[in-house]
């Protein structure tokens, strides 16, 4: 089950009528892009919750019956006989009862929601090296060839160990580290998947475990004991129904106390215990190579050792630059909504090269002024201006002599009269023909004129003023199509 | 430079990683792979791989290699420090990790910030960039090699230009 990932796979198309990226419609578009947590686009088979701060496996129906069975016979037992016991034996008891469940369910929501030591997937990156390692150490396969299983042998303290590839994660697991079917993780020192805490049960979350098993196994034991003096005392319908609770699970969590104990002090794995994998039944020399030597230390080992963190990260933002790791097949990171972006690009170019258009029109004197104010020595480049300005006229034949309040007002008046002139052309649907159009290269010869009066760099920017023209140009072609 | 803040400096250099981090993931990667040779601490391979020979000495190479795999078997030693940390959280319910960080994490963070001097005194210059292996899942320690050659990393300006001329083409 993926997680998170909802949008659907959209094409990158190159949009002609959308030139310009920069402008202001794009920024709240991009602002309103949600940057999603690791957790959200993760590809294992868990559940998250509160943001990415728990971690649990995909069924969860056993945990609830867990936690249900726990609270109702320490319920029943507080409530029923803690009572009669305080007053007639020692009111210890219920204060020790009271610290043990504490305890047990702390261990137990923490084996629950901790990450047990999920490895995570290999990037695309990763995943070609390996199987370019692979390829030379295994050389090239002809048709009809099986390939041999992937495996790397490794010498541990005297041990060969197998690292096998994962065909999920593209990766070569560590040892001990074993993929969980259920939760389509590769978690590091797999020891098993256990349904009763709802999670599987890794190298961070292994203390926990025990912790949990070995803490209910007194509690049970410490119910059991009192609720059978309690009856042997006064007989009650509650401590009937504790007392069948508490036989059946004595049982069982005493004895997987017991087992999970065996293993600590070996430094075995479920896992590796049932596949048998350091037994010597295997072969004489066959050993743990693991095993520190004696079981204080394989026992302060698991318990008390360093608990290194999470290596999913999961409250940690996915960057848009980073690859996505080989199994995840959309690209809705590194690809925009791009046809949404240029709908609205075009739509955006449209209004505001008519806003242009309509303000050149309306305002020409006042917009040529504006631009030239952008610079340095506005009144000098103002009165300079007078001089080249009716020298401008012949060399443009398309400018309209008739529109008013034009023929002054410099290079910038040259490109705004073209535009109105296209304009006008439009409206009477004319045929706009390459002389009328006001091309780019037509204003360069202007700028150059202008440059002996004025910094061009004070007066406008050819280059801005050529890409706006072109816009605008481009928003009215639009506009003509509409 | 003198006259910023410090914060400012901070925010600067970190702003250009982020620019570095962007170049890095349009180069090629040189993957270490992780020496399981002493169990399953974490070690990483300390053998020289032939595609990063034109670019870095072998001394230096094996020095952080060897540096960071110290700083690892710092971090996962079983001793007095590590049992006293333990035996304090199981006492509290390990409700005391809400307040402290682990050792563990503490060395990590020493790493992360070794990995960042090394990156800024010996491999950008030499155009490459080495990645903190906590962000591969401590499966690999990853070299990124700029196409560029020696100048691909090593400046803000020069990891701008790749990353916007591939935002402009479409």
């Amino acid at each position: 089950m993926h997680l998170g990932v909802e949008e659907p796979i959209r094409e990158c198309q190159y949009n002609q009528i959308c030139t310009h990226n920069s402008s202001p419609m794009d920024t709240p578009h991009t602002k309103k892009k949600k940057i999603k947590r690791k957790w959200q686009v993760f590809q294992g088979r868990n559940k998250f919750y509160c943001n990415g701060r728990i971690m649990m496996a995909k069924q969860t129906g056993v945990f609830y019956l867990t936690m249900v069975l726990i609270l109702v016979t320490s319920g029943l037992f507080f409530a029923f006989d803690c009572p009669f016991l305080a007053s007639n034996l020692t009111p210890a008891i219920p204060a020790i009862g009271g610290v043990l469940f504490i305890f047990v369910m702390g261990m137990l929501l923490r084996a629950s929601f901790t990450d047990p030591g999920v490895l995570p997937r290999a990037t695309p990156e990763e995943a070609a090296d390996i199987e370019r390692q692979i390829d030379t150490t295994n050389g090239p396969s002809g048709p009809g060839y099986r390939p041999p299983p992937r495996t790397r042998e490794v010498l541990i303290n005297g041990q060969t160990v197998k690292l096998k590839y994962c065909f999920t994660c593209k990766i070569f697991r560590p040892p001990r580290a074993s993929h969980c079917s259920l939760c389509d993780n590769c978690v590091e020192r797999f020891d098993h998947h256990c349904p009763w805490v709802g999670n599987c049960v890794g190298r961070r979350n292994y203390r926990f475990f025990y912790l949990f098993i070995l803490s209910l196994s007194f509690l049970t034991i410490f119910i059991f004991a009192f609720v059978i003096t309690h009856i042997s005392i006064f007989l009650d319908g509650c401590t009937v129904l504790e007392v069948v609770v508490c036989f059946f699970s004595v049982w069982s969590i005493v004895g997987l106390s017991g087992f999970h104990t065996y293993l600590i002090s070996s430094n075995q794995t479920t896992n590796e215990d049932i596949k048998g994998s350091w037994s010597s039944k295997r072969g004489k020399g066959n050993y743990n190579p693991y095993s520190y030597g004696n079981f204080i230390t394989n026992f302060c080992a698991a318990l008390c050792g360093p608990l290194p963190p999470s290596l999913i990260d999961r409250r940690g933002f996915v960057q848009p630059d980073t690859p996505q790791p080989a199994a995840q097949t959309n690209g809705s990171g590194a690809c925009p909504s791009n046809q949404v972006q240029s709908h609205m690009c075009a739509q955006d170019q449209c209004i505001q090269s008519t806003k242009f258009v309509l303000q050149a029109a309306t305002n020409p004197l006042l917009h040529s002024q504006t631009v030239i104010l952008g610079g340095g020595a506005p009144l000098q480049a103002k009165t300079s201006l007078g001089g080249p300005c009716s020298t401008l006229g012949p060399s443009q034949p398309s400018l309209p002599s008739s529109i008013p309040g034009l023929s002054c007002g410099g290079e910038l008046m040259a490109l705004r009269d073209s535009e109105i002139h296209c304009h006008h052309h439009l409206h009477h649907q004319h045929f706009i023909s390459p002389e009328e159009t006001p091309s780019p290269p037509a204003a360069l010869p202007c700028a150059t004129h202008l440059g002996h009066h004025v910094h061009p760099a004070q007066l406008f920017d050819p280059a801005s003023q050529d890409s706006l023209h072109e816009d605008s140009v481009r928003g009215l072609v639009k506009l003509s199509s509409v | 430079n003198t006259f910023l803040p410090a914060a400012t400096v901070d925010r600067l250099s970190f702003h250009n990683l982020q620019e570095l981090r962007h170049s890095a993931s349009l180069a090629t990667k040189v993957f270490i792979q992780r020496d399981y040779r002493d169990g399953t601490i974490c070690k990483f391979q300390t053998k020289f791989p032939a595609e990063l020979d034109s670019r870095i000495e072998r001394s230096l190479f094996e020095e952080t290699l060897k540096t960071l795999n110290c700083y690892y078997a710092e971090a996962e030693k079983i001793g007095g420090q590590s049992y006293l940390e333990g035996c304090l959280a199981c006492a509290t319910a390990y409700i005391i990790f809400l307040c402290m960080e682990t050792r563990y994490e503490m060395i990590l963070k020493k790493i992360s910030m070794y990995i960042q001097e090394q990156n800024e005194k010996i491999y950008t210059p030499r155009g490459l960039l080495l990645t903190d292996p906590v962000e591969r899942g401590m499966r690999v320690v990853s070299f990124a090699k700029s196409q560029d050659g020696p100048a691909g990393f090593g400046s803000p300006s020069s990891a701008h230009s790749p990353a916007r001329s591939n935002q402009l083409s479409p």
